[in-house]
């Protein structure tokens, strides 16, 4: 029996291609307030339009790729890997598709109402209450529907949950938790409320979230993609479970702390501070944890890297999760935060795990599933650009940010002899001018590499669907 | 998997009841926020209100409003205060812009920045702020003390072609501002709305709101927002003001 006819593989295919899209959207939008930044005539694309601008673009943004892209890749291969550690089709396949469509229907209503200026104002909690309501239902049916899936399975063939599945439940549970917290508020009209919370509060209660919103969405749920397509395409068990218990629960205890050490030497008390810095210095262990688990997957397997395009975006996917995992807890010590926050580095630091990990890994994983469901190879020639065009870009956008987000803060702090501030503001703003393009540039290999991933993912399933069709015609 | 002793460990039992790993989770997940989260609503310290001055008698950051007092009657310095009615609508256009995603209203107790920017945020001073409107990022300057730095004047001509007063300025220009008036309604039924989650607004505050915006632009909402910035609080040299 084909794997199509075992589980409920449709919603899966559907979860992809959006995904795809979305990457093209998300990434082009980043491409196009990157250059506002850089040439900030962009900003008045349609004179006295303020649609265009980068305050109402920015969010638009951040939601596309964070929720977007990266809520279809989660939805995608949480519903595959659920179905086939557990030998099993979804418990509901009509749920899956609430889920489906109450996910892009949320995202329709944020590429509406984000250019329209309707936001909350919390960094990746913008949208405004009734679409965050939908958003916690199309949650809770993706939750409720992956943990009866593991609850159905057959205890005879599968007595353990595989590893995969406590990530992609860690962050069902962690999600759920901040979203609906951050969130809380008084609606004041269909679109307009306010946060029931305040001042220090709601910093740290938004910062919890934003944070976590990593920590969770982008990492948690990103590990249980690398738990499974890892070993799956290097065609070896992980290589240690004992490490992945580890660092699963250290991670599930851990991250949830680091929310504090986006508010140093600010108002938050220096207790809270402190208190997220020390175990954001801790974290570097779960998260070289699960890099070294993914990596060493492949001992005695290395040589498949010259030839596996797939298997090479899931290496060097955690190649860029340590690096930016190491980054992370550098970037909150207090001297070196006392630098870096406010600056352009924040930004590279976050590309370097959107870009470099996110976005591998996802990219990874899709091809994975694109050639198990539909049977078929993808073309590797163009497997090989997108790899090589994303690299070079990813690389290319954040040294710009690092070496422009280091030169900002140490202009803002710089003295001269007489013991004035040796710069104005404004000369440090044209001082970014050159790094805001590189970093223009590297994006828009970005986009090049997924409008490339799109294209091959299209053609290919053109092709498997036009072989199954000749096939049927030859059979019948 | 088994112990040494034989007997099942914790984790096996998890991998074999999904619902039992479940509320692991999320007690596990729960701790940081109990330890790091709570106190801040709990510790009256968070959010001092209150100071010693040099002579030893206390004085309340918070503008201590008599009985009658309408907003408009507050003076720079007098402690902190929820914003008058256009204040209000030109806070709502700051979030609306997405003003907080390029400017930072947190100063930090640097030497650098108290030179640039002035004295250093206190927490008090974000206690109507719902929510909070810190940011993340200097792309352009703090505006933590803005108000009161400029004229009137410099601020529109700034929001209309910031690049005709900051050459080097990357800020899109907001002439659109001049073309919409406030809406009377809206904003009281927005101060209602504040009023639900903490803010001290009285029934005579949102009854003259309405009057108060009347005929005004957005352009002149946002910039009575921005001179209301920083200068609730008059600073006073020999005061502790943070720990």
């Amino acid at each position: 029996m084909s794997l199509v006819q075992r589980y409920d593989l449709k919603v899966v295919k559907y979860f992809i291609v959006m995904a795809s899209i979305y990457l093209v959207i998300g990434t082009t939008i980043g491409v196009y307030i990157a250059s506002e930044l850089a040439w900030p005539f962009l900003n008045d694309l349609g004179t006295d339009l303020p649609y265009f601008q980068f305050g109402r673009l920015r969010p638009l943004h951040t939601n596309i790729v964070i929720f977007a892209f990266g809520g279809s890749a989660l939805m995608a291969s949480a519903f595959y890997i659920v179905q086939r550690t557990n030998q099993t089709k979804m418990w509901s396949n009509k749920m899956a598709w609430f889920t489906f469509w109450s996910w892009n229907l949320v995202i329709l209503l944020a590429i509406i109402t984000l250019p329209l200026g309707l936001t909350q104002s919390k960094e990746y909690a913008e949208l405004e209450w009734p679409i965050d309501i939908l958003l916690t239902l199309s949650w809770a049916s993706y939750m409720y529907n992956f943990i009866m899936t593991i609850h159905i399975r057959d205890r005879n063939k599968v007595p353990h949950v595989y590893v995969a599945n406590w990530f992609f439940m860690g962050m069902m549970v962690m999600v759920t938790y901040l979203h609906v917290i951050n969130n809380l508020s008084i609606p004041v009209d269909w679109f307009k409320s306010y946060s029931i919370y305040s001042g220090v509060q709601d910093a740290m209660i938004q910062w919890w979230w934003g944070h976590n919103a990593v920590g969770f969405f982008l990492t948690a749920g990103f590990l249980g993609m690398m738990y499974y397509f890892v070993p799956k395409q290097a065609e070896r068990p992980i290589y240690s479970y004992r490490l992945s218990v580890i660092h699963f629960w250290a991670l599930m205890f851990g991250y949830v702390w680091l929310g504090a050490h986006h508010l140093q030497y600010t108002a938050l008390p220096d207790w809270a501070g402190s208190l997220g810095v020390t175990i954001s210095l801790a974290m570097i262990i779960p998260s070289w944890g699960g890099a070294i688990n993914g990596i060493l997957t492949l001992s005695g397997a290395w040589d498949r890297l010259r030839e596996d395009y797939i298997l090479r975006f899931l290496i060097m996917s955690l190649a860029f999760y340590a690096m930016a995992t190491f980054e992370g807890p550098v970037m909150a010590a207090k001297t070196v935060n006392a630098l870096s926050h406010y600056t352009d580095w924040t930004i590279g630091h976050v590309h370097s795990g959107a870009l470099g990990w996110n976005i591998m890994v996802a990219s990874g994983a899709l091809y994975h599933m694109v050639e198990k469901i539909f049977n078929v190879r993808l073309s590797q020639k163009l497997l090989g650009i997108h790899f090589w065009v994303h690299t070079i870009g990813t690389v290319v956008y954040i040294v710009a940010m690092w070496v422009s987000g280091i030169m900002q803060g140490l202009m803002w702090r710089a003295y001269d002899e007489y013991g004035t501030l040796a710069y104005t503001f404004a000369e440090s703003v044209s001082a970014m001018h050159p790094y805001y393009a590189m970093r223009a540039a590297g994006g828009t290999l970005v986009v090049l590499g997924a409008i490339t991933m799109l294209i091959n993912i299209i053609i290919t399933i053109r092709k498997s669907v036009r072989e199954q069709a000749s096939a049927q015609a030859a059979t019948a | 998997m088994a112990n040494k002793n034989g007997k099942e460990s914790l984790q096996a039992k998890f991998e074999k009841n999904i619902f039992a790993m479940y509320l692991a989770m999320a007690f596990a997940v729960s701790l940081a926020g109990i330890v790091e989260i709570v106190p801040l609503f709990t510790n009256p310290d968070t959010v001092k209100d209150e100071v010693v001055m040099p002579d030893g008698s206390t004085k309340s950051l918070l503008w201590q409003r008599a009985e009658g007092q309408k907003l408009a009657d507050w003076k720079p310095g007098d402690g902190v205060r929820p914003n008058t009615a256009l204040e209000l609508a030109g806070r709502d256009i700051y979030q609306r812009e997405g003003c907080y995603l390029c400017h930072s209203q947190m100063i930090r107790p640097f030497r650098d920045e108290n030179e640039r920017y002035g004295h250093f945020s206190l927490a008090v001073e974000s206690k109507y702020d719902h929510p909070f409107q810190w940011g993340s990022k200097r792309t352009g300057p703090d505006l933590a003390r803005v108000g009161g730095k400029y004229s009137d004047e410099w601020h529109i001509l700034h929001m209309r072609h910031p690049q005709a007063l900051v050459p080097e300025s990357v800020m899109p220009k907001y002439r659109f501002l001049d073309n919409t008036m406030v809406d009377g309604e809206s904003i009281q039924a927005h101060m209602e709305g504040l009023r639900k989650v903490g803010v001290p607004y009285t029934d005579g505050d949102i009854a003259e709101a309405a009057g108060l915006v009347k005929g005004k632009t957005e352009m002149n909402a946002m910039v009575a927002y921005l001179q209301s910035l920083g200068n609730m609080i008059k600073f006073e040299d020999g005061v502790v003001y943070r720990e």
